[in-house]
């Protein structure tokens, strides 16, 4: 839907063919997808249209059947580790450590991502004031509220400053005070660091809100993508984005979803 | 930045950055330490004041208690050291795992920092079992290179059943699975080794598996170490060289399957 193509250095994600299938079953179909610097990118879908997949081949941790990407100009299967260092994520399951306090899993991030010895302490008190966690620091995180561990593990996932933050559905569970938050804390990063953002979400209003562009997953192709607005123009003059994934998923959208991915959402919503 | 050392720092501060993290939750949490003590009391009071009373198990001429404390001794760091395949699944059920893996750190830095981890817990366990040992009046040698000797031994022994187990984790995957298997393969590394009772006791078909198990060696330098007058009979360049070299080719499997975990 772009009138012309980004030049190649501005594109932070760039896709071709990117495929994976399980036994034989496709599970994402020769994705080209492309996210440009300083955009957030909405990717969004029913349960079981690949997102998960895709955003875990994107992150490295599961290898590509098909395609291949390149991710801030890395290459994806040659060169997964520096990709690793480029960006950040943010799984949809909980991945701060309860057992630790907020600031012991900051110290942990800093140190895997070889944050120098000297800046350590800074960078974790820069996190930790912007994310408003500067008083919860030396509490253990199974104690955080959803809205506060999401946070954390945002402030985990930026110590290092990535060029690329990928997040899988990142407000699953929280209430509607807690998600503003979690969204204002988002933009803040984007707006100070410049950093690009790849999200899911089943969320339409956040998508209509936050999303400079969005992507639409369905049995494993990007069926559309576009603003939000350029989306809801291509339904009718009165469509929202609710409208836009109901003519797109629709009927799947009811059936979809397997046992996996219910267990791991609802008890994303319970932890959160 | 171009150090030559560069690389071995980065990598030395990605594995501490793992046994860190652990030994700081055991910190928050030491109770795991105390209810772990309760078995090797079971085994050294009960059972071992027991066999006590039959004549000619313990090889030598020392009392049987002294034979079975350094055996104890390994099971309580092997007992403890399988359970890091299941908190390795548990952790990527929570999703824990997922922040370590999408880390550039490098996956062997990612194994051998639980394995410094375990090795820390195995010699929490060690010093409770040393203690119970001298209490019970064994001969327990303090002399300082013998302790740290047997430092090197048990921190082996329990990086190497740490990363077995974290290997075995990545095969079944899933916790139930585990639990099962678990107890299969913990109970004969156990008795299929001289922890309890000689290997000259052995039909001659569990001989050849005890000479090929791990425990085996790291129970043989531990009989030579905590004990006063103690002997190795493989000699301990041996029980070093295999313990070292099992748990090299450990970290390497598992370094190569870990990630497995995640998908």
């Amino acid at each position: 839907m772009d009138a012309s193509p980004p030049p190649k250095s501005d594109l932070l994600i760039e896709t071709n063919r990117l495929s994976k299938s399980f036994a034989g079953r496709v599970v994402v179909d020769q994705v080209d997808m492309q996210v440009r610097a300083g955009e957030i990118y909405g990717l969004i879908g029913p349960n079981g249209a690949g997102k998960s997949t895709l955003i875990k081949m994107l992150t490295t941790l599961l290898p590509p059947t098909g395609g291949d990407a390149l991710i801030a100009g890395l290459n994806l299967r040659r060169q997964s580790g520096e990709v690793r260092a480029s960006i950040g994520y943010v799984p949809q399951l909980v991945s701060a450590d309860g057992a630790l306090t907020g600031y012991e899993n900051l110290l942990l991030s800093a140190r895997l991502y070889l944050i120098p010895r000297a800046e350590r302490a800074a960078r974790i008190k820069e996190a930790l004031e912007m994310t408003e966690l500067t008083e919860a620091a030396d509490r253990l995180a199974q104690n955080y509220s959803g809205g506060m561990l999401r946070r954390l593990e945002i402030a985990q996932s930026t110590l290092h400053r990535p060029r690329l933050l990928v997040m899988d559905e990142p407000t699953v569970g929280l209430d509607p005070v807690a998600r503003d938050i979690v969204w204002d804390h988002v933009r803040d990063l984007r707006g100070r660091f410049g950093t690009t953002i790849l999200v899911t979400t089943h969320v339409m209003q956040e998508v209509d809100a936050l999303c400079d562009k969005v992507g639409i997953l369905h049995r494993g192709k990007l069926v559309e993508t576009g603003t939000p607005a350029e989306l809801k123009a291509s339904i009718g003059p009165e469509a929202t984005l609710d409208d836009v994934f109901a003519a797109i998923a629709g009927k799947d959208a009811e059936t979809s979803g397997d046992y996996r991915d219910i267990r791991q959402a609802r008890r994303s919503a319970v932890n959160g | 930045m171009a150090s030559p050392i560069a690389p071995v720092a980065n990598f030395a501060t990605q594995v501490y950055a793992v046994a860190d993290a652990e030994i700081r939750k055991l910190r928050h949490d030491p109770s795991e330490l105390l209810t772990r003590a309760i078995q090797p009391v079971i085994w050294l009071v009960l059972f071992g004041e027991v066999m006590a009373q039959v004549r000619g198990l313990a090889s030598g001429n020392g009392p049987y208690l002294d034979f079975l404390a350094p055996g104890i001794l390994a099971q309580s760091v092997l007992f403890a050291a399988i359970f890091y395949g299941i908190a390795a699944i548990w952790e990527r059920d929570l999703g824990v795992l997922h922040r370590y893996m999408v880390s550039p750190a490098p996956r062997s830095a990612l194994v051998i920092g639980k394995a410094v981890s375990s090795a820390v817990r195995g010699l929490s366990q060690a010093a409770m079992v040393y203690l119970l040992a001298l209490l019970l009046g064994i001969a327990v040698d303090l002399n300082p290179l013998r302790l740290l000797a047997a430092i090197v031994m048990i921190a082996l022994g329990s990086g190497l059943f740490s990363t077995f187990s974290l290997i075995i984790a990545c095969i079944v995957r899933t916790r139930e699975r585990f639990m099962g298997i678990g107890q299969v393969l913990t109970m004969p590394i156990f008795f299929a080794s001289n922890a309890i009772y000689p290997i000259d006791i052995m039909p001659n078909w569990l001989k050849v598996v005890s000479l090929a198990n791990p425990l085996t060696y790291q129970v043989d330098a531990l009989r030579a170490l905590m004990l006063t007058g103690g002997v190795s009979r493989y000699g301990l360049a041996v029980d070093f060289i295999v313990l070292a070299a099992i748990a090299a080719a450990m970290t390497v499997i598992a370094a190569r399957i870990y990630p497995r975990l995640t998908m």
